[in-house]
């Protein structure tokens, strides 16, 4: 009887052994499946970073280099003929003075500036090259007439001299030389014409058309009629004025509201209502403060349609709970302790505040500061409602003129229609709005592991 | 001169009140003791001046350009000063040119030069007499104040509370923020809504508004069905692309991965939440879609470059670090003896974590991925460059389609004037956007705080 039951229960052990080795080795494949996704997971996740920084650094690099034409230009008197530049009389009110020399330079706009470019390359190209005058214009970039007449505004001593002149290559013709444009399709595809093709490879093997870095992308404006002339300039102060506006306004209105909420404000009924506002506000999708923003700001107190002021303000409705939020936990860190003592040395409440708890906080408000800022720096959505996307050619003097901004330019440029161009040049923009956000944050990361230390 | 105004009165006030709170104190030693410090007299002192003269200040600046422009009105004779329109405003902007010296183009008219001569007189007397208020108002509230001065003047207090009040009045803006949406929204929505009866709107399943003539009786173009249709299912894929690697990586980052390879990868997940969403677009708009269409060549499936899959899985790519950082904080938050507990029973690593951890996690998880959601049915950018923007109701997620944030910005980009059905229906779409999202967004604080009381 127990000699059965003793077998019987080895019997079973060796079933239930047997039966958890099997299951233990189907286990531990379950293991490793199970980690094993969460590398891929992982791996995917870092993939992404990758090829997103891959992708965009790899098409935007060669927009840092752009073809320049170095002409010997002719201010030709037979073709500038206008006159001296008006001078202000004694006795001429300024705005008289402004509208002479305002008609003096209409006039110079007049003549013929596209004869003296095309003298300029008929002369750099060899001795009996045949090419047309179209063809011969399409080479150098159409702002550059605009740019030797604003030469002779500016100095009208050039009249009849010859000086050398840097110019921009036109689009097609960095396209071109740089090989975006397949250089094996036909006559009919090409955007320059076979003897304007074949004088860009001549000006680049003996020196007239080289490749020099592009600074006309950081200190030009944005132009429609001449793409190889297109710039940040103008989107970058546009950005920099929000930027301003933004630090101005959100941030002693988020610190005070968060010292408010954190310290002073009574348990009740407004003080919750705040609180639950505020989370909701950060949880808002940014468009919604775009509608907030053509409705109030542009339809109701009429402030001037896309100019920084609406916008930074709108993004400053944004930036807000971030600051508020980060501010409040910050102040939440602070020990009792020192509140307790300074309290018990008879300082007041708002003192304690003021001179003592507040200071000890500073570095994760500047922190806060600097990550909401670039948060601000790269929205987008609300700024195309309230029509910061418009053509704007001029750098903005003051945050009421008209402006875009870097993101509104980054997507102005991915839509051009000169795609083979301005893929590159998005790319181009896309690395610096990149670049200064990871400035940005680096200066939060730097600040936050040097001043909170010694806090 | 203006700013040198208040900096003098400023100093003046700050002076005063500090020395006369000084003679108070170095007095106390045989007399009365001083309630509040001297520089707490010395801020009373100066919010005493400088508020009243501020007032003044900006009920100038207030009112300041319509006097000057009634003033003007009074010098131009008579058949100009009666028509309306561009031709007075520009009569006016002449005279204004000639008084601040600039000078205008072209021959004056007779009145003009005496016009402006009058104004630039007019403008100098008013600021004049303007400066000198505020300079009076400011002295005699700094008097005022100043013979209120006592050493048992709780001038602290006082200070404390306009401090306090100041505070307050910047908490508010939040409120003022979340009335200024709910209100704009609310009334540019129901101006909407008396052009398209609500029930078209809600339930219509064609969205034309191009098309749609202005009135009563033609709002077949307004419907909302396809734009939800399409927003829910981008959002589906991002959810469907973002949870599996958000969760998963957040589970071997927490879990599994070494102190130092974890130091180094959460960052680098997270660098993803910081890229501006234009960059994803782009990138969606050059790279993922062309890649996709590509790959739907070569398996045979007919995928456009941009559909509602390549917004979707950039989107995905977008939301990962949200659910990855808020999954990492909650398993953090699963007690230790729960884990321990489970290893002692001789489970594996991965069944605690699929058995145990995750069940203790879950409503957690449930909140950040509730916040994904809100997130992904938000986000524009991706979708105004990658979703193609073709609002017709289809199954198929390889064809464009149209979302209701690219919708607003399709209906209110360049064009603020509030006039026709065609831009307020933005402010609807809007509004329905923001009721979804906070919702959700309620709801997932809700449900994360629920579970964060658990084990306290």
């Amino acid at each position: 009887m127990s000699q059965t039951s003793m077998t019987s229960r080895t019997d079973g052990a060796t079933t239930t052994t047997a039966r958890v080795r099997a299951t233990l080795a189907r286990r531990h494949r379950g293991e490793a499946i199970f980690r094993g996704l969460g590398i891929l997971a992982v791996v995917l996740a870092l993939g992404f970073v990758a090829i997103l920084f891959t992708t965009i650094i790899s098409k935007g690099l060669p927009s840092f280099q752009q073809s320049r034409l170095h002409l010997e230009v002719f201010f030709d008197p037979a073709i500038i003929d206008e006159g001296p530049a008006p001078v202000h009389e004694p006795g001429q009110s300024d705005a008289d003075f402004r509208a002479a020399s305002l008609k003096w330079q209409r006039n110079l706009a007049m003549l013929n500036w596209n004869k003296i470019v095309e003298d300029a390359i008929r002369r750099a190209a060899p001795e009996g090259f045949d090419i047309d005058s179209r063809a011969a214009l399409s080479i150098p970039e159409t702002s550059e007439r605009h740019m030797l007449r604003e030469m002779f505004v500016q100095n009208p001593d050039l009249l009849g001299k010859t000086v050398e002149v840097s110019m921009l290559a036109s689009a097609n013709v960095d396209n071109w030389l740089k090989g975006t444009i397949d250089r094996s399709l036909g006559d009919a595809q090409q955007q320059l014409a076979a003897p304007a093709r074949e004088l860009a490879d001549l000006f680049a093997e003996n020196g007239t058309i080289t490749r020099d870095f592009a600074w006309s992308l950081f200190f030009n404006v944005d132009s429609r009629a001449a793409p190889a002339a297109a710039g940040l300039a103008g989107a970058f102060m546009g950005s920099v004025y929000m930027m301003l506006i933004v630090i101005v306004l959100a941030v002693p209105i988020g610190v005070a509201s968060a010292i408010y909420l954190e310290e002073f404000a009574p348990k009740s009924r407004l003080t919750d209502l705040i609180e639950v506002n505020i989370n909701n506000l950060a949880a808002v999708p940014s468009i919604v403060f775009g509608l907030l923003g053509a409705a109030v700001f542009i339809n109701t107190l009429h402030l001037p349609l896309s100019a920084p002021l609406a916008g930074g303000l709108v993004l400053t409705l944004m930036t807000l709970p971030t600051i508020i939020i980060a501010t409040r936990a910050a102040l939440k860190g602070v020990p009792p302790s020192l509140r307790q003592a300074a309290l018990g040395m008879g300082a007041s409440k708002t003192q304690m505040v003021f001179h003592h708890v507040l200071p000890v906080t500073f570095p994760s408000i500047l922190t806060a500061t600097i990550i909401g800022v670039a948060q601000a720096l790269g929205e987008t959505a609300p700024l195309l409602l309230i029509g910061m996307n418009a053509f704007v050619a001029a750098v903005p003097a003051t945050p009421l003129d008209q402006a875009t901004a870097l993101p509104v330019q980054i997507y102005l440029w991915q839509g051009n229609e000169n795609r083979n161009f301005f893929e590159a040049r998005t790319s181009a923009a896309i690395m610096v709005l990149l670049a200064l956000m990871i400035v940005l944050n680096a200066i939060a990361i730097f600040l936050r592991s040097r001043l909170e230390k010694r806090a | 001169m203006i700013a040198a105004l208040l900096l003098v009165l400023l100093s003046l006030s700050y002076s005063v009140g500090w020395s006369k709170a000084r003679a108070f104190a170095s007095a106390g030693a045989s007399g009365a003791k001083l309630h509040s410090r001297p520089q707490y007299h010395a801020a009373r002192l100066a919010l005493w001046t400088l508020v009243p003269a501020l007032l003044v200040l900006v009920a100038w600046g207030v009112f300041g350009d319509l006097l000057s422009r009634n003033y003007i009105l009074g010098l131009l004779p008579a058949d100009i000063a009666t028509q309306t329109g561009p031709a007075l405003e520009t009569a006016i902007q002449r005279v204004r040119s000639i008084a601040s010296g600039y000078g205008v183009a072209g021959e004056l008219a007779d009145y003009e030069q005496p016009a402006g001569q009058a104004l630039a007189q007019f403008n100098f007397i008013v600021m004049l007499v303007m400066l000198l208020a505020a300079a009076a108002l400011g002295i005699a509230g700094l008097l005022f104040a100043r013979a209120r001065i006592t050493p048992r003047l709780r001038a602290r207090n006082q200070v404390e509370q306009v401090i306090g009040l100041l505070l307050l009045a910047c908490s508010a803006v939040a409120i003022l923020t979340t009335l200024g949406i709910v209100i704009s929204l609310l009334t540019e929505a129901l101006r909407f809504f008396s052009f398209v009866n609500p029930l078209d709107f809600f339930f219509g399943t064609v969205w034309q508004p191009g098309f749609a003539t202005t009135g009563a009786g033609s709002s077949g173009g307004y419907g909302i069905l396809p734009l939800l249709w399409g927003t829910v299912m981008v959002s589906t894929i991002a959810i469907l692309v973002a949870l599996p690697i958000g969760l998963m990586s957040a589970i071997w980052l927490n879990q599994y991965a070494p102190a130092r390879i974890r130091a180094l990868v959460k960052p680098v997940i997270e660098i993803l939440a910081g890229i501006p969403t234009i960059v994803y677009g782009f990138f969606a708009l050059v790279t993922v879609g062309p890649f996709l269409a590509g790959f739907g060549d070569l398996i045979g499936v007919d995928i456009r470059a941009t559909s509602a899959l390549t917004a979707g899985v950039v989107m995905g790519v977008m939301i990962i670090p949200f659910i990855s950082s808020l999954s990492d904080d909650i398993l953090n938050q699963v007690p230790r003896t729960l884990r321990d507990g489970a290893y002692g029973l001789g489970a594996t690593q991965s069944e605690t974590i699929r058995n145990v951890l995750l069940p203790a996690a879950l409503p957690g998880i449930v909140g950040a991925f509730l916040l994904a959601v809100s997130r992904a049915i938000g986000e524009t950018m991706i979708v105004v460059l990658a979703a193609g923007n073709a609002p017709i109701l289809r199954a198929n997620p390889f064809e464009p389609t149209s979302t209701v944030t690219v919708s607003i910005v399709n209906q209110l980009t360049g064009d603020t004037d509030f006039a026709g059905p065609q831009s307020l229906v933005a402010f609807a779409l809007g509004l329905t956007l923001f009721a979804m999202t906070l919702v959700l967004n309620i709801l997932a604080l809700y449900i994360v705080r629920r579970f964060r009381e658990q084990y306290e």
